[in-house]
């Protein structure tokens, strides 16, 4: 049971939380300005790279607060957290 | 008429003692507040003589117009506020009267959680059986509030002076009244 | 005839227990393994093994043990434990095994349980390594959790009988314990395990608590328990195992590895055979020997692989008359159920017991879970802690060192340095015992095996993998370890390969002539020992497997017989049988009585989520496909949300309660999903809206009122509410008193007919339910269950979500293209509704079904076809149907369906196959009943 540490409650069991994907998606300013094509790619593409990996967590049975995390893909450490709206952090993998 | 979710488990919670006293305080008023205005919550503190707690994770305690009040951490710009029976529309009231025009909601959720008061020699044991945080006072000193899993429900628990209050969705109170006296069982035999 | 010392053991010679093995009646005493006390019969023969049906018995006298499977047959039958690991009790029963055990037909009626448990410093193994580090750190005032798996601390010292400090061991191990139980903040548990190490020092240890009680155990003490500790820092000392060597014929009862032969000894008080021979690569097995043979036992000869053999080891073995042959080794041995001889070379040697030795393996289990990385040690012949960890620091013999007096150091050093990284000063020194061991070197031989017949050469004994199943192996071209594992199972069976293992990799390096440091070492996976299922599921089973959420009026239901379905966690209502009623029968009787006169349904699992803020309306338009800004204080609206992808989520009522604020209801399942989307939007894409959202789902009870004479029953329960259609019309909503209590009120109908959905507090429900049914009574009110409510809302083509939608649905799939807004400039969906893949004319689309036979009720579930003769395989589905159902107002079945163009297929005749036949259906608009609406306004 991994513990990850919310940026308000600090480090709790992972069970407590629910994972939102990756993070720095921003919902297109104007949909109907894009083509299918690039709609698509939001809707439906996301990243996965081996490694760092920027994404949304939500501390659902506590703060109920989403936040944005750092994972290391390959061994599931959080390199980083920080509050949504906070720039992502330098990390070292 | 009312009854509270866990009329029916009285008589079974009773016989808990003395490893564990579990009473259940029904009816009690219960807002949830979203706020972030630093003025908005001081007045919404002083109208209640109370000081919303500034850190996270810890409730904060007063009396004032309304009795005993407390009001409880529950995330960055929400609070719970407690108080005794029928003061929900009132304190209602004066709360959206301290919001005034700020950015911010105020809701009576009074019967959304149901209150239960955790004391005896075992609280500390039986919440181990469900509980990941650690209730070890130096981790979790008195005034600490959190919100946590308690085996499968989410549970508000308060670390109080002497025991805890935990605060349980109403359609979970059985669930989670089972689940207590069932954690206790070892403790009845050896308190 | 018994095979134990006079004296000595910790056992109590001064009480007997009876107990059954393989139908034999024996006895022992208190202390005892069940595998010591048969030792002590002179029973070596355990069990038959589970390829070749060879006789096997005991190698070990700990958990590392592969052969002693047994099946415990009373108090309650349990298979698969060691016989070296069950702890005698007055009464036992127990058989051998040949590799599979049997499990009990009858419940288990034992408790089981877990605890959370946090500290700064875990200290796992209790042997002296352990002890100091745990005092260590105890001393420094840190929260400290000492488990060993053993009944008593001690580890490797438990096996001997040597001095500390000039007294017994037992006494220098029985003062760190005191000393340590009663530090406060100190935990020590024995008959525990630490089975698994995980991320963020999370470790799960198994409690063994109440088996050695046997039929003693109390009821009410969980027998297993599982201990989910999280700690800051942990001390690995948990020991080495004993390795032995591989020769032919090795699997003899009364082969035994040589410590543990001394373990029985000194521990137990039992002699492992009255003549033997040590075969050994190192100097601990003469230990062994020489205890043994001033024990009783006959040592017929020593035979030590090594060229020369320790001088000052030579000599003692000389005084007491055991020949010692160096460069020598064992080729073979004779026997039926045991050893009668060994092979040395040409030599035929009679003896019962031999004794083996090939050095030590650490224990590096829990040190390579914690994702450490083991570097192989040549001198030793194993696999060691190769990396200093941030949280985890190994000390004893689990790092290779056997010398007692560096253990000790290494568990001071350990103990220091977890206390110090967790925030701890440690203040004075632990003094670390003297020792006045024999055995304190390392310099051995690394042996795996004995040339001779492959196919008898048994590597793993569980498993009944020989050495020609490794060279099958390789010869077929398996270089990986874990491939050669799977291929051979070698380390697969109960013990992990904990003897096995290490022998397999050094045979596998041989014959591919690689070295082994260059072989990656296999991966250590929890559990370190079995775990049964039972003490993981620990007491989340029966009423608590998983919560059930019940609402306040749930006891009426209870007591008016309703049988419940299960709704996510929720139970609802399903259907109130009558007596002599099935299924059908009371929900006809339900559906006639609501359309014809009135009934009511308890509605308050519903999701309610309050809506408020000066932006309240802008991000409902955002949410939903339709317009709710525009509604008006008072007013209902029906709305659908959906995903980005323009696929229905979601679907319920918006009350708009004030200008700032709104009363937003979703599907029973959804509730918590729905407010975790809602805050998501608000959080991260749309943080500069005012809008907070608050759950008050359990804070109302909802009781719809449904049918022709509900607003008779509403009148006479809120006398000072006007319930005429003029003043209280559809789609509109009142607070007003009902039964007197503040209510709700609002009018809103999932069936069609005339009805009113009432909301007061939990608090409430229940008196106001009451109070309905007792205003009803003139009218017959029903109450109803979901399965009504389901035939009800088909019949007006009203689609549930998740059963006719299942995230490849849309709103326009499902006939729903009103309730998408064509003025709003932008929500959420809307941009995928312009995508050439929804827009396709033959997307799956909401249809009513009739089946030409009235009588007929399709299976929810079954495949559409199109034509009425199956064709060859593939088969063209064209859907499926969602709902089926018997309609009392139709006086027939009828189903909905999800079917490709189904809009344009109206009239037409398709079929479904239902079991061998196919069932002639035709297509018709989803709404069947009163499609008119005439019914709505009573």
């Amino acid at each position: 049971m991994q513990l990850i540490p919310c940026p308000w409650c600090g480090p709790r069991e992972e069970a407590e939380f629910h994972y939102g994907g990756q993070a720095h998606v921003a919902y297109p300013e104007d949909p109907s300005a894009l083509s299918d094509e690039e709609w698509a790619q939001y809707v439906f593409f996301r990243e996965n790279p081996s490694g760092p990996f920027a994404e949304r967590w939500s501390h659902s049975a506590g703060c109920r607060r989403w936040f944005n995390a750092v994972r290391d893909t390959r061994t599931h450490d959080l390199l980083a957290v920080y509050r949504v709206g906070e720039p992502m952090p330098e990390v070292t993998a | 008429m009312t009854v509270s979710p866990l009329a029916a488990w009285t008589d079974r919670l009773a016989a808990l003692a003395p490893a564990l006293d579990v009473t259940e305080v029904p009816f009690r008023s219960q807002l949830t507040v979203r706020v972030s205005d630093p003025d908005a919550i001081a007045a919404m503190g002083d109208a209640l003589g109370v000081r919303f707690p500034a850190v996270p994770c810890t409730f904060s305690a007063g009396t004032g117009e309304f009795g005993a009040v407390e009001v409880l951490w529950l995330g960055p710009d929400e609070f719970l506020v407690t108080a005794s029976p029928d003061l929900q529309v009132t304190i209602e009231e004066v709360l959206r009267g301290a919001l005034q025009d700020v950015r911010g909601s105020v809701v009576d959720t009074s019967a959304q959680r149901t209150t239960v008061v955790l004391q005896g020699p075992r609280a500390r044991d039986v919440l181990a059986h469900g509980c990941s945080v650690d209730l070890h006072p130096a981790s979790a000193p008195r005034g600490t509030c959190v919100q946590t899993l308690l085996a499968r429900t989410g549970i508000v628990l308060q670390v109080n002076d002497d025991g805890y209050t935990i605060l349980v969705r109403s359609s979970f109170a059985e669930y989670f009244a089972a689940w207590l006296a069932d954690a206790a069982t070892e403790y009845l035999a050896v308190p | 005839m018994t095979h134990r010392t006079p004296t000595g053991g910790s056992i109590d010679r001064n009480t007997l227990l009876r107990f059954t093995f393989n139908g034999t009646e024996y006895t022992g005493h208190p202390g005892d393994t069940l595998a010591s006390a048969l030792l002590a019969n002179g029973v070596h023969s355990i069990g038959t093994s589970v390829k070749l049906g060879r006789p096997r018995g005991v190698v070990a006298a700990g958990s590392e043990d592969p052969t002693s499977l047994v099946q415990v047959e009373a108090p309650f039958s349990e298979p698969m434990l060691l016989a070296t690991t069950v702890e005698l009790y007055d009464g036992l029963v127990a058989r051998g095994l040949s590799g599979q055990g049997r499990l009990s037909a009858e419940p288990d009626p034992a408790r089981y349980d877990a605890k959370h448990e946090h500290c700064d410093v875990l200290v796992v193994g209790a042997g002296p390594a352990g002890l100091v580090a745990a005092l260590t750190a105890a001393r420094a005032g840190a929260r400290v959790v000492l488990v060993d798996e053993q009944n008593q601390a001690g580890g490797a010292l438990l096996g001997v009988d040597e001095y500390l400090d000039d007294r017994p061991s037992a006494e220098w191990v029985a003062d760190v314990v005191a000393e340590l139980k009663s530090t406060p903040g100190v935990l020590v548990l024995e008959r525990t395990t630490a089975f698994g190490m995980y991320q963020d020092g999370f470790v799960l240890a198994l409690q063994k608590r109440t088996d050695h009680l046997g039929f003693a155990a109390p009821a009410a003490v969980a027998r297993h328990r599982v201990w989910r500790i999280r700690t800051r820092q942990t001390v690995l000392a948990t020991g080495a195992h004993e390795r032995p060597v591989v020769f032919a014929d090795n699997d003899r009862p009364g082969i035994m590895l040589a410590s543990s032969a001394r373990t029985f000894l000194h521990r137990y008080g039992v002699l492992p055979g009255s003549r033997a021979v040590v075969f050994t690569t190192n100097d601990s097995a003469y230990c062994a020997a020489i205890d043994l043979a001033e024990s009783g036992v006959d040592i017929a000869l020593i035979v030590d692989a090594r060229a020369e053999a320790p001088a000052r080891l030579s000599t003692e073995c000389a005084a007491r008359g055991i020949e010692v042959r160096a460069g020598q080794f064992v080729t073979g041995t004779e026997g039926s159920s045991r050893v009668e001889a060994v092979l040395v070379g040409d030599q035929r040697i009679a003896c019962d017991t031999l004794l083996v030795s090939g050095g030590w393996n650490p224990v590096v289990s829990l040190f390579s879970q914690a994702r450490g990385a083991l570097r192989y040690d040549s001198e030793l012949g194993a696999f060691v802690p190769g990396e200093e960890l941030p949280t985890v620091r190994v000390a004893g013999s689990a790092t290779g060192e056997l010398d007692l007096t560096a253990c000790t150091r290494q568990g001071r050093d350990a103990g220091a340095g977890a206390a110090r990284a967790a925030g701890f000063t440690p203040g004075g020194q632990v003094p670390l015992p003297a020792s006045d061991s024999r055995c304190t070197a390392r310099s051995g031989l690394v042996l795996w095996r004995v040339p001779g017949s492959d196919d008898t050469s048994f590597v793993d004994l569980q498993r009944d993998s020989t050495v020609a199943d490794v060279l099958r192996a390789t010869g077929a071209g398996l270089r990986s370890l874990e491939h050669i594992k799977r291929y051979t199972t070698i380390g697969t069976a109960h013990d992990q390969g904990k003897t096995s293992g290490m022998i397999a990799a050094g045979i596998v390096a041989e014959a591919l002539g690689v070295e082994l440091g260059e072989q990656r070492p296999t991966t250590f996976r929890p559990p370190y020992t079995s775990v049964s299922f039972a003490a993981l599921a620990g007491r989340d089973r029966g009423e608590l497997h998983d919560p059930v959420r019940v609402t306040s009026i749930h006891p009426w239901h209870v007591e008016h017989g309703a049988l419940f379905e299960n709704v996510g966690q929720w139970k609802r209502p399903w259907y109130y049988p009558q007596p002599g009623e099935d299924l059908h029968t009371a929900v006809l009787r339900e559906c006639r009585a609501t359309r014809e006169s009135v009934g009511l349904m308890d509605g308050s699992t519903l999701g309610k989520i309050d809506v408020q803020g000066q932006d309240a309306g802008k991000f409902l338009d955002m949410l939903y496909t339709n317009l709710m800004s525009t509604l008006k204080v008072g007013k209902i609206r029906y709305g659908v949300m959906c995903g980005v992808d323009g696929m229905v989520i979601d679907d319920g009522t918006v009350i708009r309660v004030g200008e700032e604020r709104y009363l937003v209801t979703t599907t029973t399942g959804n509730a918590a999903k729905i407010l975790d989307w809602m805050e998501e939007w608000l959080q991260t894409e749309w943080p500069h809206l005012d809008v907070h959202c608050t759950s008050v789902t359990e804070h109302w009870a909802t009781i719809p009122l449904v049918g022709p004479r509900s607003r008779d029953v509403l009148a006479a329960v809120a006398p000072d509410l006007d319930v005429s259609n003029e003043a209280f019309e559809f789609m509109t909503w009142h607070d007003t008193t009902v039964a007197g209590v503040p209510a709700r009120v609002c009018r809103i109908s999932f069936s069609g007919e005339l009805a009113y959905e009432i909301n007061v507090t939990g608090w409430h429900g229940l008196t106001v339910w009451k109070a309905l049914m007792e205003a009803g009574k003139p009218y017959g009110i029903t109450p109803y269950g979901t399965e009504t409510m389901h035939v009800l809302r088909a019949e007006k083509g009203y689609p549930i979500i998740g059963q006719e939608t299942d995230a490849t649905v849309t709103p326009q799939d499902l006939g729903m293209s009103w309730a998408v807004s064509k003025k709003k400039p932008d929500f959420i969906g809307k941009r995928s509704f312009a995508r050439a893949e929804n827009n396709r004319s033959d997307r799956k689309q909401l249809v009513g079904l009739l089946p030409v036979d009235p009588a007929v009720l399709l299976p929810e579930g079954s495949q559409i076809v199109e034509t009425d003769r199956l064709p060859e395989p593939p088969v063209r589905m064209l859907g499926h149907v969602t709902s089926s159902y018997p309609s009392a107002a139709l006086g027939r079945t009828f189903a909905l369906a999800l079917v490709r163009s189904g809009h344009d297929r109206i009239g037409e005749t398709l079929y479904v196959p239902v079991e061998d036949a196919l069932v002639p259906v035709t297509v018709t608009e989803s709404v069947l009943y009163d499609k008119e609406g005439a019914r709505r306004d009573g």
